[in-house]
């Protein structure tokens, strides 16, 4: 069996099953300091005063600093937005807040002492003056008259106006519609909380002006770029930025943050190494959370059940300021998504993204693709009870077809393939669809009434491998989206890979070298993969997006291939043969025909770096780079069934299944894209049915820490089912698509299409998720089925 | 000012002076540098500071330092044995049981004591006994699929 396709056990776990795993905070530096922030209490307020007498001289204490110390240092000081709307406000947002703090956690002074009790100590005896200001943190709430402003170079909050789509066809569409349908709806904030919280450790090396950074990135070298450009002004080769194991990310990890840039700016200010670790509420309060939309979306439909429109205004809360890849994630990762796996022929989507006084908002596991995968899955629903039909029917009869790919959308992507008609009867079929509407149909004909059977879908798809960067640099990027990998054979034969992604938990060691091992037909462990540290891996662009195996992977072959086909050379020259009858198979180079005539790698190989006898114009060495930039998003899709049971008195819901068929095109390591979805799903099921990270109206985060904020835990969730169907991806050497969102793109709708489904009867339309207990039962109050 | 306290910590008795105020977790990772025992909260409930004291799976962020004076730890660097893996390691190596790696000395700890109390654990018992430990990677199925195939192998050991 090929090695490519094999549930191989991961390389990366015997050192983590052992506690031997360096993730940021298990590294210390001699003399290291430790940095402690002093943040705002308030949601909005004016910073009068800053008194750090009493903290300066506290026990322990090496520094205290305030913006205005690093404006002085002449240091950029800025965090800056990587991606760029038409007519964005942009306000400064600099690493230490000035005059004016805009969210609870908000930085204004940090502290450095000998322990980081010492430091967490005196951090309580920085004075800040603060006058509190009215706050706003609802993004409709933010564009209403008389709304407090956080900028006033922003009038009415608004960070956007964004459009996508041909208003007018849909609006006509709407007009001359058999039916339609409108919902309005919530798409709830959430917190990434990646266990590990984020950390930092700088070191300053002042004989060489060099510094180094640990960190918790899922991107160092982008970390480090913006490093350079906006918050330090080093030069990029004396920045050096280590990714080592990374606790897991969801996104919240990519995103360039102040904290880091801070304990780097210290370092450097005071030469000895600092280390900065966020404490869990910490985390809560300053990584950039997820969603945070209000929208209203309309579907329109002919005589037939088949849709002729479908239109959606999102207000989505982009924070206190605009994070890393902010304005991109409710537009261009959003919009993009509105036609679904569907035939429609007119789509218009209207997203105002406004600044309210809460943590950012940015991308997290799915950013963008779960809100509109929820919102295209619900107007589905809507508009299949608006036809009459069955949600799998209206779902079935709106399909693009297996044949209709390529296939242009409305809003902009072309979709390279697809067959959605079979995942979605594959998962019926799991399922037992039929079985279980029967079943339903039967409980609600029992007069005795008891538990609420619900049936919930959600038909996906999901664009990732975001490409090619000359597209995106059309939209806004501020950044290529391609992938770097060199592939280095060393004269032994063995191999050292050098990738631009950056695992943190995905296990690229393990399908990396599955993927080299395939080509080269050389042991996995003949292969290394080296990722995650500036100093050793060229330029890359990192882990988020379900990228890596499309781009990072895709990257990892091209050089590859140069590096057979250069070994190709060498064959035919040792061999006395045309270099066109060479073919490498199984680890040899051969004479196509001539059984026999044929070089082993490592012999080909050490003559690369021999050189005594090579062809005329080859240089010596074996050693290739590739920079990857596809030429399309990938489109992995599927459909996933949740089967739910409410409990009428208590408004408790049990999730009883979970089916999921998906298609990531071919699979590298089914175990590792199984764990993939896996994760993905109860992410999803957290967000659907427990998870909200809630401000009142001060701007307090009412939900900041594990005891009021509802992380899926083992005994919540199920056993999922899953299947797969292959559609490869006809655009990558690999045919693969990804999978790391998959599960929580599709989750949140499939739970909430079956909770309503449960609460049909009762003519309930809607409810917002998390669908918590109280909710649901308030919802059923005085409403009889 | 320090109290002086003595622990076996992995089979190694160490006598350190710590602050009152030091947590048990504190002291496993920047006292002694065993920094396979991570922290992922401050409230007690996420589990990855799971380790065994005298025989119980305890959270060490819960515990001040001072209060094990006199106790046997034994943390994730403690439980293979002669460099051969504990079963329960082995499972979640076998099984997939965690991505990022970080929770999973700490569900390792809280496992191996559930599957010692319970060798019978049934996939509800195994999945209300993590509750404990939070997990964002793997959706838990790998770990409770984990847990019952080293139950089976006899995973207390």
């Amino acid at each position: 069996m090929s090695v490519l396709g094999s549930s191989i056990k991961r390389r990366e776990d015997p050192a983590l099953i052992t506690g031997k795993g360096k993730y940021t905070d298990d590294f210390s530096a001699p003399g290291m300091l430790h940095a402690v922030m002093v943040r705002s209490p308030f949601g909005h307020a004016r910073v009068k005063a800053i008194d750090i007498a009493a903290a300066a001289g506290a026990p322990g204490v090496a520094a205290v600093y305030t913006a205005a110390n690093i404006t002085a240092s002449g240091t950029p000081g800025v965090i800056p937005t990587a991606w760029l709307l038409p007519n964005l406000k942009t306000p400064a947002h600099t690493l230490l807040a000035t005059d004016r703090v805009r969210y609870v956690g908000h930085p204004v002074a940090v502290l450095l002492a000998e322990s980081r009790a010492a430091a967490t100590d005196a951090a309580a005896l920085v004075k800040v003056d603060y006058e509190p200001l009215p706050a706003v943190v609802d993004p409709k709430a933010a564009v209403a008259e008389g709304a407090p402003l956080l900028y006033d170079e922003a009038p009415g909050n608004i960070a956007f106006d964004w459009e996508l789509g041909d208003k007018a066809a849909t609006d006509a569409a709407f007009s001359g519609a058999a039916k339609t349908a409108t919902l309005t709806f919530r798409n709830n904030r959430t917190l990434p909380h990646a266990i590990e919280p984020r950390a930092a450790l700088a070191a300053w090396d002042s004989e060489n002006g060099k510094l180094t950074l640990t960190m918790t990135s899922q991107n160092p070298h982008v970390h480090r770029l913006l490093m350079t450009i906006a918050s330090l002004g080093l030069p990029e080769h004396k920045i050096r930025v280590i990714a080592p194991e990374v606790g897991g990310g969801f996104g919240s990890k990519i995103h360039h943050y102040a904290d880091e840039a801070i304990a780097a700016w210290c370092s450097i200010q005071i030469k000895r190494p600092v280390k900065w670790t966020a404490t869990r509420t910490e985390s809560n309060l300053t990584d950039a959370h997820g969603r945070d939309h209000w929208s209203t979306a309309g579907i329109a439909i002919d005589g037939d059940g088949k849709i002729v429109g479908l239109r959606i205004e999102t207000h989505a809360a982009m924070g206190a300021y605009l994070s890393t890849f902010a304005p991109a994630v409710p537009t261009y990762l959003y919009g993009t998504l509105f036609s679904g796996q569907y035939d429609i022929p007119a789509i218009h989507v209207h997203v105002i993204g406004t600044f309210t006084n809460t943590a950012p908002v940015d991308a997290l596991r799915g950013a963008g693709r779960p809100e509109a995968t929820f919102a295209v899955e619900r107007m589905m629903d809507a508009g299949a009870a608006a036809a009459g039909l069955d949600p799998a029917e209206f779902r079935r009869r709106n399909f693009i077809q297996p044949d209709a790919f390529p296939y242009q959308t409305q809003v902009a992507l072309a979709y390279d393939s697809g067959n959605y008609p079979q995942a979605l009867d594959k998962a019926l079929k799991l399922a037992d669809y039929d079985g279980l509407r029967a079943r339903q149909a039967e409980r609600r004909a029992d007069p005795k009434g008891g538990k609420l059977l619900g049936i919930g879908l959600s038909s996906y798809i999901e664009a990732c491998g975001i490409a090619p960067s000359a597209v995106v640099g059309s939209l806004g990027a501020q950044a290529g989206l391609w992938e770097s990998a060199k592939v280095r054979v060393h004269p032994s034969g063995s191999v050292t890979v050098y990738s631009g992604s950056c695992a943190h938990g995905q296990g690229h060691e393990t399908t990396f070298s599955q993927i080299v091992s395939d080509r080269l037909g050389i042991d996995m462990d003949q292969i290394d993969i080296v990722q995650g540290d500036t100093e050793e891996v060229q330029f890359g662009m990192g882990t988020y997006g379900s990228r890596s195996a499309a781009v990072g992977g895709s990257a990892i072959v091209k050089s590859l291939d140069k590096i057979i086909a250069k070994g190709k050379k060498i064959a035919a020259h040792l061999l006395e043969a045309s270099v066109d009858d060479i073919e490498f198979e199984n680890g040899e180079f051969k004479v196509k025909g001539s059984p026999g005539q044929a070089k082993a790698w490592g012999e080909v190989v050490l003559n690369a770096y021999l050189a005594h006898n090579l062809p005329e114009d080859l240089e010596p060495g074996l050693e290739e780079t590739s920079f990857y930039d596809p030429a399309n998003f990938t489109y992995p899709f599927g459909t996933h069934v949740a089967i739910v049971e409410i409990d009428p008195e208590t408004g408790e819901i049990e999730i009883l299944r979970y089916v999921a068929v998906d298609d990531c095109g071919n699979q590298i390591n089914p175990m590792i894209v199984e764990g993939q979805i896996h994760g993905g799903i109860a992410h999803g099921l957290g967000q659907a049915l427990w998870e909200e990270a809630r401000y009142d109206e001060s701007g307090q985060l009412t939900s900041g820490t594990l005891l009021d904020y509802a992380l899926p835990r083992a005994h919540h969730l199920v056993t999922y089912e899953l299947e797969h169907t292959v559609t490869p991806c006809p655009h990558n050497p690999l045919g693969v698509k990804g999978i790391g969102e998959a599960g929580a793109i599709a989750s949140p709708a499939a739970v909430a299409n079956a909770v309503c489904d449960a609460l049909k009867p009762f003519g309930v339309d809607h409810v917002d998720m998390p669908f918590t207990p109280e909710k649901i039962w308030r919802t059923l109050q005085g409403r009889g089925s | 000012m320090g109290i002086t306290i003595s622990v076996e910590v992995n089979g190694t008795t160490y006598e350190r002076e710590v602050e009152p105020r030091t947590l048990l977790v504190h002291f496993l990772r920047e006292e002694l540098r065993l920094t396979g025992t991570n922290v992922g909260c401050e409230t007690s409930l996420c589990g990855a500071c799971t380790v065994h004291l005298d025989g119980l799976a305890v959270k060490s962020c819960t515990q001040l330092a001072v209060q094990a004076d006199g106790a046997k730890i034994t943390t994730i660097e403690g439980l293979a044995d002669n460099g051969s893996l504990h079963p329960m390691q082995q499972a979640f190596w076998d099984e997939h049981g965690l991505q990022c790696g970080y929770c999973t000395p700490g569900m390792i700890m809280a496992a191996t004591k559930l599957v010692e109390d319970n060798p019978d654990a049934s996939e509800d018992d195994i999945r209300h006994g993590l509750k404990g430990n939070l997990c964002r990677c793997t959706g838990y199925q790998n770990i409770v699929k984990a847990v019952a195939s080293a139950a089976k192998a006899g995973g207390a050991r």
